[in-house]
């Protein structure tokens, strides 16, 4: 079974502070990582290749640099490591760029699950992951904080199109995703796209041999033209997200505390909130 | 300081450094107070392969040596003295298989103890022999193609937790330190038994205890080097172990300086920050220069050790000695600058202090590390 992990790379946000004057972040000097997100993505990655025998392949899309990030996963364990990197890429929104890692992912063609963080902690849109399984037509379970089952059956790999909607239960991937009161459990058949919220797992550390096998790993370039992308849809040209403006929220003025006994209490925050003003 | 280290140095010292900020600090405070072995870091440490640094790759390890058991002894000890004991105590209990074992024996312990899936302990000290190393009284009475072991040895590291004991017990008392043997004995032989575990000032979250041997029987293949090397073993091995105990002393020093550094920088008094009086300025340049100094001197004996040296009990001796005695005059004046504070165990710079101590004792004392730089110096002189 394949795994892929999508990741990126970000400025530790921890570190990042805002220029007043432009209002747009300061990353000289910043250190990148893994987004957190991600490293939750990994690790999962890394437990069913355990359970599964399982090879993980991981995929990030960034500038030459963010193949630091893919040795950093080589190092967790990763078998395999694909830098999808173009200047014709510069500028994708979050469309664009799950476009052009959904055609990376179509180009390794054999893959059972895809797993990506629920969301990047620069941009946090949470949109690249669904995006992805979008433009793949795989289902996605976002926001998944357990893998209750899972089973693989390797003549189904890669056959999506019709066993969707009849698949027996050969390959299936159920699955707990939070929501804002509880979870719900979803079943859904081979391959598909999950993202995964902190809840999931705890990320292993490096191992030295790990660190040692990363220094000297391969790592996959792919640029435009070794995808079968179409030009319009990529980079800043394939992106219908456009930037207005960038401006840093107004901080929040502070709230009214009202005291007095409850029925004079109650009796000013009902006018309050008719928006008599007293 | 720039060490020069090498790539996998590096790499090393900034996993054992992740490992130490991320998983053990959090805990230390606990296992301080609860006194309980820390196996869930241990299986950390394990999993990225620092338990195998200084064991070659054949035997399962990364292939390095006294210098890289140091540096991850230094970061993790940073954290706690008490959690890096662990790795240090089991490299002091599989130097006698590194330095004596047959290639059978080295197959036979090596690639578990490398993986951290088992720990390792030495067992020379008993209650009538501390110092005096040669009095051991703990018995191995050979009978055919098995020695029969009796009696019992005290205030043992790893003690219980442990699955490989290196014991060094008499085979001829009459030969005193020429009568000595040492043993890999394992963990559920008939007839060992584990006694107290004690209860420490400091380094609590590392098991002591005593091993109570009643006629354990002891296969003759277990007999590492040849009968009467005991005392040698020993010794060959504390001169590979002694930088590690450096080590532990350089990183709680330096862990305890990292947090006082800090504190006086916050703490105010008479309207400004501590860090601003001239008083306080200077302890913290004697400490940060007594830390450099010891682990110049660590380092240096570490890659001499290294470098296949063959005489080196006097910079072992030096290394052990020094940065302990430092150890415990920085962590005694960490706490000083912390004041009022730094006595409360709600703060965390206590424990360095008492952690520090130990590190004067064990592995001989400090009195018995000046005993031999001592007789080196007087026989370099002789010859």
């Amino acid at each position: 079974m394949n795994i892929i992990v999508c990741i990126k790379q970000v400025p530790d946000t921890t570190e990042v502070r805002i220029d007043p004057e432009t209002n747009t972040l300061i990353r000289s000097g910043v250190r990148c990582i893994i987004n957190p997100f991600d490293m939750y993505a990994i690790e999962e990655g890394l437990r069913l290749k355990d359970k599964f025998e399982a090879r993980v392949t991981v995929i990030t899309m960034g500038p030459p640099q963010a193949e630091e990030a893919l040795r950093e996963a080589i190092s967790l364990g990763a078998d395999e490591a694909i830098l999808v990197s173009d200047r014709l890429f510069a500028g994708s929104d979050t469309w664009a760029t799950s476009y052009t890692l959904s055609k990376a992912i179509q180009k390794i063609k054999d893959y059972s699950l895809v797993i990506c963080g629920k969301q990047a902690i620069d941009g946090d849109t949470a949109q690249v992951g669904p995006g992805i399984s979008a433009h793949l037509d795989i289902p996605q379970i976002t926001y998944v904080k357990k893998i209750e089952e899972m089973c693989f059956n390797s003549t189904e790999n890669g056959e999506r199109s019709e066993s969707r909607a009849t698949h027996s239960r050969d390959s299936y991937i159920k699955a707990e995703r939070m929501t804002e009161e509880g979870y719900e459990i979803i079943e859904s058949p081979l391959p598909c796209l999950i993202t995964v919220v902190k809840e999931i797992n705890e990320p292993r550390l490096p191992s030295l041999k790990g660190k040692m096998k990363a220094k000297s790993a391969g790592i996959k370039k792919w640029e435009a033209k070794d995808l079968d992308v179409d030009p319009d849809l990529i980079g800043l040209n394939g992106s219908p997200t456009k930037v207005v403006k960038i401006f840093t929220p107004p901080p929040r003025k502070g709230g009214q505390i009202l005291q007095g006994d409850p029925e004079e209490v109650s009796e000013k925050l009902v006018d309050l909130l008719k928006g008599e003003i007293p | 300081m720039d060490y020069l280290l090498t790539e996998e140095q590096i790499m090393i010292r900034d996993l054992a450094r992740q490992i130490a900020t991320e998983k053990i600090k959090p805990v230390a405070a606990k296992y301080d107070i609860e006194g309980i072995f820390p196996w869930d870091i241990v299986k950390v440490m394990g999993d990225s392969d620092l338990f195998g640094i200084y064991i070659e790759e054949k035997y399962g390890g990364t292939g390095g040596g006294v210098m890289e058991l140091v540096l991850a002894t230094e970061e993790l000890s940073k954290a706690c003295g008490g959690i890096s004991l662990s790795l240090a105590a089991t490299a002091l209990g599989t130097f006698p298989i590194i330095l004596f074992g047959t290639e059978e024996q080295k197959h036979k312990y090596l690639p578990d103890l490398a993986r951290g899936k088992k720990l390792a302990a030495f067992a020379l000290t008993e209650a009538g022999a501390g110092s005096d190393a040669a009095a051991v009284a703990t018995t191995a009475e050979k009978k055919g193609d098995y020695y029969l072991l009796n009696g019992t040895k005290q205030w043992i590291t790893n003690g219980g937790e442990a699955e490989v004991y290196t014991v060094v017990a008499s085979v001829d008392r009459s030969k005193g330190a020429r009568g000595a043997a040492t043993f890999i004995v394992e963990k559920g032989t008939e007839g060992f038994e584990f006694g107290k575990k004690e209860d420490k000032m400091g380094i609590r979250a590392s098991a002591t205890s005593e091993l109570i041997f009643s006629d354990c029987k002891i296969p003759k293949k277990n007999l590492l080097g040849r009968e009467g090397m005991g005392f040698i073993v020993a010794m060959k091995t504390f001169d590979q172990s002694r930088p590690g105990v450096a080590a532990q002393a350089l990183g709680i020093a330096q862990g305890a300086l990292d947090l006082t550094v800090q504190y006086v920088k916050e703490r105010k008094q008479f309207g400004k920050s501590i860090s601003s009086f001239q008083g306080v300025q200077f302890m913290l340049a004697d400490m940060a220069t007594e830390i450099e100094a010891a682990r110049a001197l660590i380092y240096a004996t570490a890659r001499m050790t290294d470098s296949g040296a063959k005489k080196i009990s006097k910079e072992s001796a030096m290394a052990k000695l020094f940065a302990s005695d430092m150890a415990m005059k920085v962590t005694t004046d960490c706490v000083q600058l912390f004041g009022g504070y730094g006595y409360m165990r709600d703060y965390p710079i206590e424990k360095f202090m008492r952690d520090a101590k130990i590190t004067q004792i064990y592995e001989g004392t400090n009195q018995i590390q000046r005993g031999v730089i001592a007789s080196s110096l007087i026989k370099e002189k002789a010859a």
